[in-house]
């Protein structure tokens, strides 16, 4: 175990040290959402954008933006962000990057106006702590994970109120399949979402408003869930922190190799995000099910363990704990497979062995269910077990009408029913389930353990002729998920600028010492 | 039953001829005729299950509302067997009950596999021997439906049921553009690529999305090549109908359960041996098989039918 935790640490590094040296219009939005720059125009085209874009358009990021916007204002350009956000829409505003004195007095200004978002996102954190200590957490774990996707927001907020009602602990919104592309953040309350809602800072707070009036009918905190993903990953992460959010999916290499956002993109928007995540306590939550939804689980198992390894080297530099690792894995093994059973239990108690103070999430079969929900519901049973003799923290609900329908009510009550009964009848289990070292559990996980370490040393020893880092070259050439996703394409590539000497960005000075002011 | 049939099994494809009994221990009057009802544990018994939400709270008026429900579905009597409060507004229920409809199996036509299945070993020689160079197969998922666990079944190498990928196949070169995948973008690759087929997987039907792309797709290909060279455009996903390849403006459409084999010897029947081809027969061919199977039983099967309600 400590030699997996050494090479992910030795992958992981060079990657860190790229994402420090860039930053993206991501990164710089963000930054401007937290000193409180909102809205869109009458296109729906947010001001952020319109002010990173134009800045970039006169005099480049490569200083960040916060210099040259400050500088703007101190010149008195405009009164205010927004104002000048407009002006600069409309193109009527030259940018410059202070010098010396001058710069010295932006930078003041612009710590001083990001610093109250990072307050707000503290004074967040301490609401939910309030919150927790006067309604209670979740009576026992693994906390019941439900998913809301109806695309409008006013339709999702009843249906998450119910949700919880029955059961749920913690609400996540879908988002809508599209967003994790656009290099926006689309504003105000949404009606139109395919397959989920898309995820605004007006959906957060309404979402969150409407579960604080539940938890409190409750007597129990029901947190809410979103997704920092995508090309907007940074922005999202800043907005969940403002609004309360409490669980964040957020993975190293998901959009990497399931959205083709290109790499360097993804790990420096990755990096400030889980900044902002590990500031405002919110619980990450990574995707390491869609690794074996594109591969067979079994053959894939040390993937997983990899790409875990790997979430909680970046998590952790990026000032996350082991509280706030929903380190995911999933119960995806062909079913006629003799012994599938047997195999999910190794793998998921290795996940829980491996990282003892994390609260695993533990995500049910999709892959395998056939539409035959008689079968399924069978199958989403020893899900739950699994989940209960092996501990895990997090328990994402299964649907017998997984890839049938969106879940209907009554999907979702008989899905509660089944959770419900595992976990009365086998939750214990926890305290008697110790396979014998020499079983085929404890076998199977030592093998999925060292086959880990053997991609681990792989990919350290990696190599290729642009001299990029060796994790790099590994994810290029087809290593994960057999996708090749080279460092010099996929989406969202424009938006990467390496920083200039100089380059300032008070956000992440605060976050990284921990700073109010 | 219709799903499996578009996927072309054989032995699927001929299971609702012989219905539900599978042909066996049917020496009696109780061979299925053209005419079938639902089987319980009686022959004609027409037994069926449901099972529904009414937004309702649980009460002896929901629970005669569900009984009511069932019976202008047509079954009768409606048996109530489980009814459960969901929340305080909405009430689950599972009733069983004998429907009283039948089904003409005359009336029934089946679109059959058109194209012989091949081995991987057959594809590789059919290009070979007739293309004589690689088959271009450029896939991919449009608009905004991520979910690629279709076109990734079909096209990578590890396949799916055990078969392997068309990236398996030594004769095709396989291009698999992954999720959200812009429209033009997908032009503009099969272009570059001289993609003989294009392939697209659509998984999310919220608001008929998959209609929509669909449709969007085979607009923007036939705008942009000249008539006659448009590449080949499939369709795949859990939601299509059969049948509905004309409206969607594409070539062949598949669903629910296909595998790579059957999409690798549809290619080479479309692709590869088309010209040489007299117009297909197996629609007719299937038909009259099912016309045939029916005929056969006519006398039983009115028997059993009569003893319905009707």
């Amino acid at each position: 175990m400590r030699r997996a935790r050494t090479l992910a640490r030795q992958a992981g590094r060079p990657v860190v040290d790229l994402a420090r040296n860039h930053s993206t219009v991501s990164v710089e939005r963000a930054t401007l959402r937290l000193a409180g720059l909102s809205g869109a125009d009458h296109e729906n085209v947010p001001w952020v954008n319109h002010l990173v874009d134009a800045v970039r358009a006169d005099v480049g990021l490569e200083h960040g933006v916060t210099m040259p916007v400050w500088d703007a204002l101190e010149r008195g350009v405009a009164s205010d962000l927004l104002t000048l956000a407009q002006k600069a829409a409309a193109g009527g505003v030259g940018f410059r990057i202070p010098q010396k004195g001058a710069a010295t007095t932006v930078r003041r200004r612009s710590r001083s106006a990001v610093a109250r978002g990072i307050r707000t996102i503290d004074a967040q954190r301490r609401n939910r702590e309030r919150l927790i200590a006067r309604h209670g957490n979740p009576p026992r774990t693994p906390w019941i994970y439900l998913i809301v996707a109806t695309g409008d927001i006013l339709e999702d907020i009843p249906q998450a109120q119910a949700a919880a009602r029955e059961g749920a602990d913690v609400i996540a919104v879908i988002r809508s399949t599209g967003q994790s592309l656009l290099d926006f953040v689309p504003e105000g309350a949404t009606r139109e979402g395919y397959a989920g809602t898309y995820a605004t800072q007006e959906n957060f707070r309404l979402m969150r408003a409407a579960l604080d009036e539940t938890s409190k009918e409750l007597g129990r905190y029901i947190r809410l869930t979103n997704y920092a993903s995508g090309l907007c990953m940074p922005e999202i992460a800043a907005l969940a922190g403002l609004e309360r959010l409490d669980m964040m999916l957020n993975d190293s290499m998901y959009g990497i190799l399931f959205r083709d956002i290109n790499p360097i993109r993804t790990f420096v928007d990755q990096r400030f995000s889980r900044q902002v995540h590990a500031r405002a306590g919110i619980i990450i939550n990574t995707g390491e099910d869609n690794y074996l939804t594109t591969a067979d689980a079994v053959e894939a198992a040390h993937t997983v363990t990899v790409s875990q390894l790997l979430n909680e080297y970046f998590a952790k530099e990026a000032g996350l704990e082991d509280w706030q690792l929903g380190l995911g894995h999933a119960f995806e093994i062909d079913p006629s497979l003799k012994d599938s059973f047997r195999l999910e239990l190794a793998h998921a108690l290795l996940a829980r062995q491996l990282f003892p103070d994390a609260p695993l999430k533990w995500m049910p079969p999709t892959k395998h269910m056939t539409g035959d929900i008689f079968r399924g519901y069978l199958l989403d049973g020893f899900f739950n077990l699994v989940g209960a003799m092996t501990g895990q923290g997090i328990l994402l609900v299964g649907m017998m009408t997984e890839a049938v329908v969106t879940p209907w009510l009554s999907d979702r009550d008989l899905a509660l029913q089944n959770v419900r009964y595992v976990m009365d009848a086998a939750g214990g289990l926890v305290e008697d389930f110790h396979p014998p070292r020499d079983g085929l559990v404890q076998t199977r996980a030592r093998q999925v353990l060292h086959e880990a370490v053997n991609l681990l040393e792989q990919i350290v020893s990696h190599r290729d002729s642009s001299g990029h880092p060796p994790l790099l070259a590994a994810i290029a050439d087809g290593t994960f998920g057999a996708m090749k996703r080279p460092p010099e394409k996929g989406k969202g590539l424009d938006g990467v600028f390496r920083k200039a000497p100089g380059y300032d960005n008070p956000a992440i000075e605060l976050l990284e010492t921990g700073a109010t002011r | 039953m219709s799903a499996a049939t578009s996927t072309g099994r054989p032995t699927k494809a001929d299971e609702p001829v012989t219905g539900p009994h599978g042909g066996q221990t049917l020496e009696t009057e109780t061979l299925p005729g053209p005419l079938v009802r639902p089987y319980g544990d009686t022959t004609g018994d027409g037994m069926v299950q449901v099972s529904f939400t009414l937004p309702l709270p649980h009460d002896k008026r929901a629970e005669a509302a569900a009984v009511r429900l069932a019976q202008a579905m047509g079954m009768d009597p409606a048996l109530l067997v489980h009814a459960k409060a969901v929340g305080p507004d909405f009430t689950f229920f599972i009733l069983y009950g004998s429907v009283r409809h039948l089904v003409d199996l005359r009336e029934i036509e089946v679109a059959e596999r058109e194209y012989e299945l091949l081995s991987a070993k057959e594809v590789n020689q059919a290009i070979r021997k007739h293309l004589r160079r690689k088959l271009v197969v450029v896939g991919a998922c449009i608009g905004t439906d991520a979910h690629t666990v279709g076109i990734d079944a079909i096209l990578n190498i590890k396949g799916f049921a055990g078969e392997k990928g068309l990236e398996y196949y030594r004769e095709m070169s396989v291009h698999n553009l992954g999720a959200q995948v812009l429209i033009p973008d997908l032009v503009e690759s099969a272009k570059e690529l001289k993609a003989d087929a294009v392939l697209i997987s659509q998984v999310v039907t919220q608001r008929d999305a998959h209609i929509h792309n669909t449709t969007a797709m085979s607009a923007a290909f036939r705008e942009a090549f000249p008539e006659g060279q448009v590449p080949h455009l499939i369709v795949g996903g859990p939601r299509f109908e059969e049948g509905s390849a004309a409206a969607l403006g594409v070539d062949r459409v598949f669903g629910r359960g296909t595998t790579p084999a059957e999409v690798a010897s549809y290619l080479v029947h479309a692709l590869v041996h088309a010209p040489e081809r007299a117009p297909d027969h197996a629609p007719e061919r299937a038909r009259d098989r099912a016309r045939s199977a029916g005929r056969g039983r006519t006398a039983r099967g009115r028997t059993a039918g009569s003893k319905g309600k009707k």
